[in-house]
């Protein structure tokens, strides 16, 4: 298949902290192609950020890594830290969640838009300065010129998202990894942010979207997985995931939003250190069996996978 | 916006300078013993009245407090502090002169502080909790504990007794640096290891801030990210530590200056406490306290440079 562009497979990330190890991505395996729009969702704490943090390769320094990414053939995974920083911004991008966090509160707005450009595409300054401008007057962010000289503090919140996403397609990158785009912010907002990263997409730029918003996710989305508990339980196209979501716990979830009644899942969140045998679900599984605490095999279907007793 | 600041700024200066001047000019004034008898006193012990009522005449210390004060500050205010008792120079000339020599001690020591601490402290952020940390943060705490003046005998043992690179006191004509050296590491050194544990603490704090993390996204190298996106953030608190360290080492130091015989301001106000030498003392503490506060000013424009956020604050 050349048309994939990320290919992540049998990636474990584990964090060893004061109160035990914390599992946190196990053996996760999934693709992205070209031009697709791929929705990790899940609760949160089981493990997306990390996920999307490992591809970056930026982890936690304590962290443990194994497993393969491949981005555009190259297996990023094995790329030295000087030659990875060649990736980052250029190929594959971040975009935070809260941008007065994300943006240096002391450098001014246009100039840190301006940084992928000049790191990776070898622009002078002022070639930077003036696409830095279009990039900002094409996200609405006006007069540009006046805009880009100001402070991250001056901006409003929707305008200061707008100019975190210039930044984070400032290089043109294939892949573009959205962590938690929506969350904390209002319905009005929301859609916003949709139409932005639509705006984006619609050029051609691939995004991993991770987020606990299944609304969001079904809007933007061309395919979903479902994570619960560091691991990927299952991975679909949207229309079939929402018509017949095949997971127990992606049933479960999608019976818990709003409009299909709220019914909220029984049972707490698993802890991330000393989690469940066999079927990380199944404590709350409505369906479960004896054979669930053995490891659920990964079964694929029509082009689906998921990872449960029932389908095997 | 940054005008209007800055006039409000200097006002505020103006209440602040009439109560420091009211201070340094009655805490003297209180201070026990009488100036004119001290100096009309003989060295066998007596003094004559005549002779004493004269001086307070020609000295205007006949005259009522607030009058001596109000005299003093009009003359004061045009840059006239009096004569010294003593020697009968020029107050003024004197303290500039002295100042003068301070200030050249205070750059350099800065100078080294400085340039010890900032590369310490950032290596010692970034290492941190590793070998290099605890050397470092041992280190300044060594800095901080070992008082000056045995730092100081310490290196005349070494500099000018044992291997002689360094005189071991004195002045030289003033421009000879290697006379500085010596007193000025010790102030630097000393002024070291508090900005070393300030610059450390506040860079780890940077260092974990999300916009780091996405500044390594856009894929810059760690060298840019620390220097451009976090040392600038994490010096911004330490500013004020610079600016206190200035205020102290410009006040001078009399342990450092007597030691290494360097006739700076600190040694001046100690000189003319003892010697009653009021006029002296008067005009040292204002000044030194002028000076202060001139470094707190700047210390704050400084702030403002730093921190876009107080820039454009229409309101502050």
């Amino acid at each position: 298949m050349s048309d994939v562009l990320l290919k992540v497979s049998d990636v474990s990330v584990t964090i060893p902290t004061e109160q035990g190890t914390v599992h946190a991505v196990d053996n996760a395996t999934f693709s992205i192609n070209k031009h697709e729009v791929f929705s990790l969702i899940g609760e949160s704490g089981s493990g997306k950020s990390i996920l999307g943090q490992a591809i970056m390769r930026l982890l936690p320094l304590n962290a443990m890594f194994s497993g393969k990414v491949e981005l555009g053939g190259m297996e990023i995974s094995a790329l030295s830290e000087k030659e990875m920083q060649k990736v980052r911004g250029k190929i594959v991008s971040s975009i935070a969640q809260n941008p007065y966090l994300a943006m240096n509160p002391g450098i001014r707005v246009g100039t840190q838009v301006a940084e992928p450009m000049q790191a990776h595409l070898g622009m002078s300054k002022e070639d930077a300065k003036s696409r830095t401008c279009q990039a900002l007057k094409y996200f609405d962010i006006t007069p540009p010129e006046v805009r880009e000289r100001e402070y991250p503090f001056q901006y409003s919140g929707g305008m200061l998202q707008r100019a975190m996403v210039a930044m984070g397609t400032a290089a043109n990158p294939e892949l573009i990894i959205a962590d938690e785009p929506t969350k904390g912010v209002d319905v009005l907002k929301k859609r916003n942010i949709a139409a932005i990263f639509q705006k984006v997409a619609s050029k051609g730029c691939a995004f991993l979207l991770i987020t606990h918003d299944v609304g969001f996710a079904r809007a933007m989305s061309d395919r979903i997985a479902v994570n619960y508990c560091g691991q990927i339980i299952e991975i679909a196209e949207k229309e079939p995931f929402f018509k017949e979501p095949l997971h127990p716990y992606s049933q479960a979830l999608l019976d818990a939003v709003p409009e299909r009644g709220m019914h909220p899942i029984p049972g707490p969140s698993p802890s991330m250190i000393e989690v469940p045998e066999g079927c990380r679900f199944h404590p709350r599984c409505p369906n479960k069996a004896d054979r669930c605490l053995k490891n659920p095999p990964v079964v694929e279907i029509n082009g689906r996978c998921v990872r449960c007793w029932m389908y095997a | 916006m940054l005008n209007e600041y800055f006039i409000r700024r200097v006002l505020y200066l103006v209440p602040v300078l009439i109560f420091i001047s009211f201070m340094s000019f009655s805490l003297i004034y209180i201070a026990p013993g009488d100036p004119a008898e001290i100096m009309m006193t003989s060295p066998s012990g007596g003094y004559d009245e005549a002779a004493v009522e004269a001086f307070r005449i020609a000295h205007g210390l006949d005259q009522p407090f607030y009058i001596q004060y109000l005299n003093w500050i009009k003359n004061a205010a045009v840059g006239d502090f009096g004569y010294s008792y003593m020697s009968e120079q020029s107050v003024f000339e004197t303290v500039l002169n002295a100042f003068e020599n301070t200030l050249k001690l205070s750059v350099l020591a800065l100078a080294i502080a400085l340039v010890i601490a900032i590369p310490l402290g950032v290596v010692s952020a970034l290492k941190h909790n590793t070998i290099v940390d605890d050397a470092c943060r041992f280190g300044a705490l060594l800095g901080v504990s070992i008082p000056n003046f045995w730092q100081a005998y310490l290196m005349i043992i070494f500099f000018s007794v044992i291997i002689h690179w360094l005189p071991a006191s004195g002045f030289g004509h003033g421009t000879d640096i290697s006379y500085m050296i010596m007193p000025a590491a010790v102030l630097g050194t000393g002024s070291a290891a508090v900005m070393v544990r300030m610059i450390r603490s506040s860079m780890l704090d940077v260092m974990g801030k999300e916009y780091i993390q996405t500044a390594r996204g856009k894929g810059l190298s760690e060298k840019i990210v620390i220097i451009r996106h976090a040392l600038k953030n994490a010096l911004v608190p330490v500013i004020t530590v610079i600016g206190l360290s200035i205020g102290f080492l410009l006040n001078g130091s009399v342990v450092v200056e007597t030691i290494f015989g360097w006739s700076g301001i600190g040694n001046l106000v100690v000189d003319s406490i003892l010697s009653h030498d009021y006029m002296m003392v008067q005009g040292s503490v204002l000044f030194v306290a002028v000076i202060f506060l001139l470094i707190n000013f700047f210390v704050d424009l400084v702030y403002v440079w730093a921190n876009p956020e107080i820039r454009y604050d229409k309101t502050s």
